[in-house]
């Protein structure tokens, strides 16, 4: 698969590749009704499967993950009575997934592959804890054979699908014959060692243009090259070969056409040992940036029910073709003819898998568990519903405006999760006062949203994201807010291509239409002056006593995106009169000042703001529509006066980082050319037997590096430039 | 070299002064100008003679509200800066100002000054009293465009007037300083006129918070009015204190420097701790100056006031729970701390960019205006070493003689080691904060955070120094040092330094030891932090104590 294959990144490091399973089950329970669930799923936890206390699985369960699949996992542990052992690296000792469980093992320090990739450690501490199976959530160890063998040698049952099967979907050479074996679409193409440019132009031409050439050992879109005539065929054969040759060790090459614009889908199947399978509909995943999905929806607005069964069905046939047990994923890249090729199987719970769990009513985790048990599914297909819409967004600490998202780092100051919203589901591992450090995937959350239908459930996620408070880190609420609104996306008309296409110059906040504007303006300048009248209301006796007339009419000058508006405001109770020029707006919010969440309603429209910053100069920094915009509010005196002010040249001090005490350089983290994200560790002084972590004031580049572990360095000496 | 600069020493302040004037004719040429032309222009023409009075007043009143005329107001607009009445306005509430003195007009006949036209109504400066979000304040605000702003005798006059009343009523002084220095013209009764007003300043002191806005040169002598006050602001780019000049620094000690760079914004609030707060601009500056004022009470005979708030006294902070860093040497950012407890997340950092191993502010507790002290972990381990003591100590101080809780969070790994630190002083210095801490008799509330080693345990508003209520977090180490060193000397040349080092941490580095012999009060969960101090602050609203009767205690200068 090329193009979505990495999407689930739970570690950037960790190799990525799990489970899905199938296998027979018995219905047990009817299917919940819709109504009921959305009272459950009201409460966080979400889940409608209903657990059968008779049926004996497991005592103790050990989660060899983190972050918010672990929690998710143990949330399942615990309504099945089943405890749990939480690994963890050192950093994460408080973290939340540990403080879920009911024990706890250190697996090593921070960096993965000395903790949670550490075999050797895990190993030891299933021993120590005695847990009878462990589930791998994704990423890690998820689809790790090696993992389920040293598991199975000890007599630990590993929740997911047999080692064959694992190694089967592993290898993509492999998991395709079998595919087309199994009478799976896959993609017209060839595998293997290509000759020369010559033949190379053969086969393109006869599986058609355009095709995707590239190394067969490599993984994902790596080193991807698509030709669209002879020429760049054969000048595509040259690079990956060449690449295929010197970095892979491995000449075999992979030419096949090439989707252009295509959907990713993927059905969710679920396996017993027993020979059942059920395919659970679909997930359309489309919307991806630099493969890695960014909002997933269940079912998909383009797949018609012929075409969903035949998805289905062949994603079931592929699975009982490798006996598959457990949960797993078949993906398949769909064009506009709703053709449908067959990418790649993830032999593991995926990230997005709660939108499936939300329109079945099944719970995928305690399927797993019972599967991996032995028990037989509970489920027939035409027990399997698609009742109503769900959306999931991932909420990722990262800069949207940088590459439609880089990196970001930093300690959650304030954390509030929407989840006193009706059907919000929110699935995290952090909370308040985390921090989210370079090693681990910078994902905050799953935002799951949905409604009967899809209108409902998108209008719910524009709600949960504008009453999602997270301060500290920088997130992509803001791209989230832009794509669920689109026009485009509310049409369903979106294809793997869809950022590029919609944001060619980059994703750049939410762009104001003018009536947007005057609401901004006039919420800004009515929470200026609610703030003004707070100012003046002190409490208790006073010996000199204030002068008490409030204000009638406040004239404001709000400068917005270099746009000055002049405004006049009057209050009558909690309704604030804003008057532009010839229009007028009734602003009517309890402007709570200490509530990060502010409702507003403008002229009858209700709105959702968030206030993350005011100064005493006016400056209002308001989350409105999912984008942060700055707004200056000052009053018509301040304003008119500002033109005599000095325009200021700011001082570019982000890229000098300076030692800010004496000391000595304990470590340097960076060399010259490496890219370092804002908040990243650049090196380490210790003074006072104190280790400071200096830290980058941007991203950038490295552009020289002035000191060296060991180091004595005075205050004010330059350590590190960048570029 | 020593000889020379302990004979230069004993007249510094009359070099000030001089270079002040120097600085003033330079500063101010307009002024220059109009004293030579003045010349030219005898004899004397007396042209109001055949206007009634009401004439008279209506355009003294007029001439009074644009200073030294539409030029040198473009002037001074052109150099970024605000007209004294410009000021005036933005910083007191809309229509609140009562202006006092506009009539007063200078003294001086020599050097043509008896001139109608080197006569301003109200001469070089505006003042009277207002509101600033309803609370009454008096203010005096330097007119640059009238003689450069320059102090003359009728100047110091009207500023002295203003503060007198303040002291009767019991209401702030704010000055927005902006002159050139003495009015050379009137020599000695100018300096007359800065001694006045330095007196009451001291007398002042205590008894009446007192800031100053500097918001274009403050040279010579006139330095000393702001360094007296309670607070000094500065503007970005258009405000310079000093006491000599470019000039005579070059002329006297050969060094090259620029005015910014003598006595600029950043040079002190950087680097010299005179100035404890700067602003981008004019306008951002007066701003937050009236916010500022908010959290001030009128006078040593009010209370700390108490505003309207939305947060709740109860809310629970779990971040908190998580903010000290597992392993002990690893820094975390007080300010994390300091935001998350306090109302609204607001606090009013004073001096933020000096002696950053310590953090002063003000913030709200509930409502009512608390201060704040914190070591900070982030810088230099969050030690103790001469500038942050003064820094903390002066803040200290200004809490207790306005009544202002002090709420003290405590990391601090111990007072810096060094001969920079030693020659420096640290001894003197450092009993300054302890001596500042020990006479405060306002409620004083005190967390230790983490570390609280040696001596600076007891500096940091312990429980011996008289902390009304004093927790630690789980997290805390009350001891002498830290384990590494303690184990060096109780088992000096033992074997198993490891094993003793070990029984070393598990013995002190928690907050046992100081709780079973009380001397914390409590050991808390950190989320519930805010809860607790809230609480604390109401039972502790009505505490009395009293020093011993003195004429005035001897702090360690």
């Amino acid at each position: 698969g090329y193009l979505a294959t990495a999407q689930d990144s739970q570690a950037a490091m960790a190799a990525y590749r799990v489970t899905p399973a199938l296998q027979r089950v018995l219905l047990a329970l009817k299917q919940v009704s819709f109504q009921s669930r959305c009272c459950i799923i009201a409460s966080r936890t979400h889940y409608s499967a209903v657990y059968d206390p008779n049926e004996k699985t497991f005592d103790k369960i050990l989660i060899a993950n983190r972050g918010e699949i672990a929690c998710r996992v143990i949330k399942t542990c615990k309504k099945m009575g089943i405890k749990t052992v939480a690994v963890h690296s050192d950093v994460d000792s408080g973290a939340v997934h540990v403080k879920m469980a009911d024990e706890a093992v250190c697996v090593g320090p921070a960096p993965t592959s000395k903790s949670y990739l550490n075999m050797d450690a895990i190993m030891e501490a299933i021993r120590k804890t005695g847990a009878q199976a462990v589930h791998p959530g994704y990423g890690f160890l998820s689809e790790n054979k090696e993992f389920a063998r040293r598991l199975a040698a000890e007599g630990v049952t590993f929740i997911g699908p047999d080692t064959h099967a694992i190694q089967a979907m592993g290898d993509k050479i492999e998991s395709k014959l079998i595919a087309k074996n199994a009478k799976v679409n896959t993609i017209p193409g060839f595998d293997g060692v290509v000759k020369d440019a010559d033949q190379a132009v053969r086969i393109a031409r006869e599986i058609g243009y355009p095709v995707m050439i590239k190394a067969s050992a490599g993984g994902g879109g790596k080193g991807m090259r698509i030709a669209w005539d002879d020429e760049e065929t054969r000048e595509g054969f040259r690079f990956s070969s060449q690449e295929a040759a010197s970095s892979f060790g491995d000449d075999r090459l992979l030419i096949e056409k090439f989707i252009d614009n295509p959907r990713h889908i993927e059905i969710q199947v679920l396996a017993d040992k027993q020979g059942n399978a059920l395919w659970l509909n679909e997930r359309e995943c489309s919307i991806q940036r630099r493969n890695q999905k960014v909002v997933e929806e269940a079912p998909s607005t383009f797949l018609d029910p012929e075409t969903r069964r035949a998805m289905g069905e062949q994603a079931v046939s592929l699975a009982r073709a490798v006996k598959y047990s457990s949960a797993g994923t078949v993906e398949f890249l769909v064009d506009s003819q709703r053709c449908f090729y067959f990418l790649e199987m993830n032999t593991r719970l995926q990230v997005e898998h709660p939108i499936t769990e939300c329109i079945t009513g099944l719970d995928l985790v305690q399927e797993m568990i019972r599967v991996a048990k032995g028990y037989a599914l509970r489920h027939k297909q035409t027990d399997i519903p698609i009742n109503g819409w769900a959306v999931e967004s991932r909420v990722y600490a990262e800069d949207p405006y940088k590459s439609f998202g880089l990196p970001s780092i930093g300690r959650l100051s304030q954390y509030q999760e929407p989840v006193n919203l009706s059907n919000v589901r929110v699935d995290s591992g952090i909370q308040e006062g985390s921090d989210i450090s370079i090693y681990y995937d910078p994902m905050i959350s799953k935002l799951v949203t949905y409604g009967s239908t899809r209108a409902e459930a998108l209008q719910r996620m524009e709600e949960a994201l504008d009453n999602y408070v997270i301060r500290g880190v920088t997130h992509n609420i803001p791209l989230l807010r832009e794509i669920i609104g689109h026009p485009r996306f509310v049409k369903g008309d979106i294809s793997t291509k869809f950022l590029p296409e919609v944001y060619p110059e980059g994703f750049k906040g939410h762009q104001l239409t003018d009536s947007e504007q005057e609401e901004l303006v006039a919420s800004a300048a009515s929470l200026f002056v609610a703030t003004q009248l707070r100012s003046q209301r002190f409490l208790g006796s006073l010996r000199v006593s204030t002068s008490q007339q409030e204000q009638k009419r406040w004239e404001l000058s709000v400068e917005l995106e270099k746009g000055v508006h002049a405004v006049t405001v009057s209050r009558l109770g909690s309704t604030y009169t804003v008057e532009m020029g010839v229009k007028s707006l009734d602003v009517t919010s309890e402007w709570n000042l200490a509530s990060a969440l502010l409702p507003v309603s403008i002229n009858g429209t209700q709105r959702t703001m968030q206030c993350l910053s005011r100064t005493a100069g006016g400056e209002i920094s308001l989350q409105y529509l999912g984008t942060v915009f700055k707004v200056r509010v000052l009053s018509k005196l301040a304003a008119e006066l500002s033109r005599h002010m000095p325009e200021k040249v700011p001082e570019d001090t982000s890229s000098i980082l300076r030692s800010p005490m004496p000391g000595t350089v304990v470590a340097v983290s960076v060399n010259p050319g490496d890219t370092v994200a804002e908040g990243q560790e650049i090196c380490v002084i210790e003074a006072m037997k104190m280790q400071n972590s200096m830290t980058a004031a941007k991203t950038a580049k490295v552009k020289s590096v002035h000191c060296k572990p060991g180091e004595t360095v005075g205050e004010g000496d330059l350590l590190v430039e960048l570029e | 070299m020593a000889a020379f600069t302990v004979a230069r020493s004993s007249c510094r302040l009359l070099h000030g002064l001089r270079s002040a004037f120097k600085s003033h004719v330079r500063i101010n040429g307009a002024a220059a100008v109009s004293a030579r032309s003045d010349v030219q222009l005898l004899p004397r023409w007396y042209s109001v003679s055949h206007l009634s009075v009401q004439e008279r007043i209506d355009k003294k009143r007029k001439a009074a509200l644009v200073g030294g005329g539409q030029k040198r107001i473009d002037a001074q607009h052109k150099r970024g800066k605000l007209t004294a009445r410009e000021r005036i306005e933005l910083l007191l509430d809309p229509d609140s100002f009562v202006e006092y003195d506009m009539f007063v007009e200078h003294r001086c006949s020599d050097f043509g000054m008896q001139a109608d036209h080197n006569k301003f109504p109200g001469d070089s400066v505006v003042t009277g009293q207002g509101r600033i979000n309803g609370r009454l304040v008096y203010v005096f605000s330097q007119d640059f465009t009238v003689f450069g702003g320059s102090l003359s005798g009728a100047h110091a006059q009207k500023i002295c007037k203003i503060m007198d009343q303040a002291m009767m009523v019991g209401a702030p002084v704010i000055g927005l300083n902006d002159s050139g220095g003495a009015r050379i013209q009137e020599g000695v009764e100018s300096l007359a006129g800065y001694a006045d007003i330095f007196l009451r300043n001291v007398m002042a002191s205590g008894v009446i918070p007192q800031i100053s806005l500097v918001m274009g040169p403050c040279a010579g002598g006139a330095v000393y009015s702001p360094a007296l006050t309670d607070f000094t602001f500065m503007v970005k780019d258009t405000s310079y204190l000093f006491i000599t000049g470019p000039d005579v620094v070059k002329s006297v000690t050969n060094e090259d420097v620029t005015q910014e760079e003598l006595g600029g914004a950043k040079t002190h609030t950087a680097v010299s701790g005179v100035a404890h707060r700067a602003f981008e601009n004019d306008i951002d500056a007066l701003l937050n100056l009236r916010e500022f004022f908010n959290f001030l009470p009128l006078s040593n005979k009010d209370a700390a006031p108490v505003i309207e708030c939305h947060d709740r006294s109860d809310r629970l902070v779990p971040g908190l729970d998580t903010v000290v860093p597992f392993e002990s040497t690893k820094a975390y950012d007080m300010l994390d701390i300091i935001h998350s407890i306090v109302d609204e997340m607001e606090f009013f950092e004073i001096m933020p960019n000096y002696a950053k191993n310590i953090v002063v502010g003000f913030s709200r507790m509930n409502g009512r205006t608390v201060g704040i002290v914190g070591n900070q972990p982030k810088v230099a381990s969050g030690c103790l070493d001469i500038n942050s003591s003064v820094k903390g100590a002066r803040f200290v101080r200004f809490c207790d003689a306005f009544n202002i809780p002090i709420i003290t969070f405590v990391d601090v790994p111990g007072f810096l080691p060094g001969t920079a630190q030693e020659y420096g002083g640290i001894i003197r210095h450092g009993a300054k904060l302890l001596f500042a801490f020990a006479e405060a008799t306002v409620p004083k509330i005190t967390v230790i955070t983490r570390k609280a080693y040696g001596g600076a345990y007891d500096v940091m508003s312990s429980k011996h120094l008289r902390g009304d209520v004093n927790y630690a977090w789980p997290t805390a180490e009350v001891a002498v040092m830290g384990a590494k060193g303690a184990v060096q000397i109780i088992f000096r040349g033992k074997e198993n330094q490891e094993e003793a080092e070990a029984e070393y941490v598990e013995k002190f580095a928690n907050p046992f030891p100081a709780a079973v012999r009380g001397f914390v009060d409590d050991i808390i969960q950190p989320s519930t932090t805010r809860l607790r101090i809230c609480r604390d602050l109401e039972v502790l609203a009505s505490k009395k104590q009293t020093n011993p009767w003195k004429k005035h205690a001897n702090i360690p200068l």
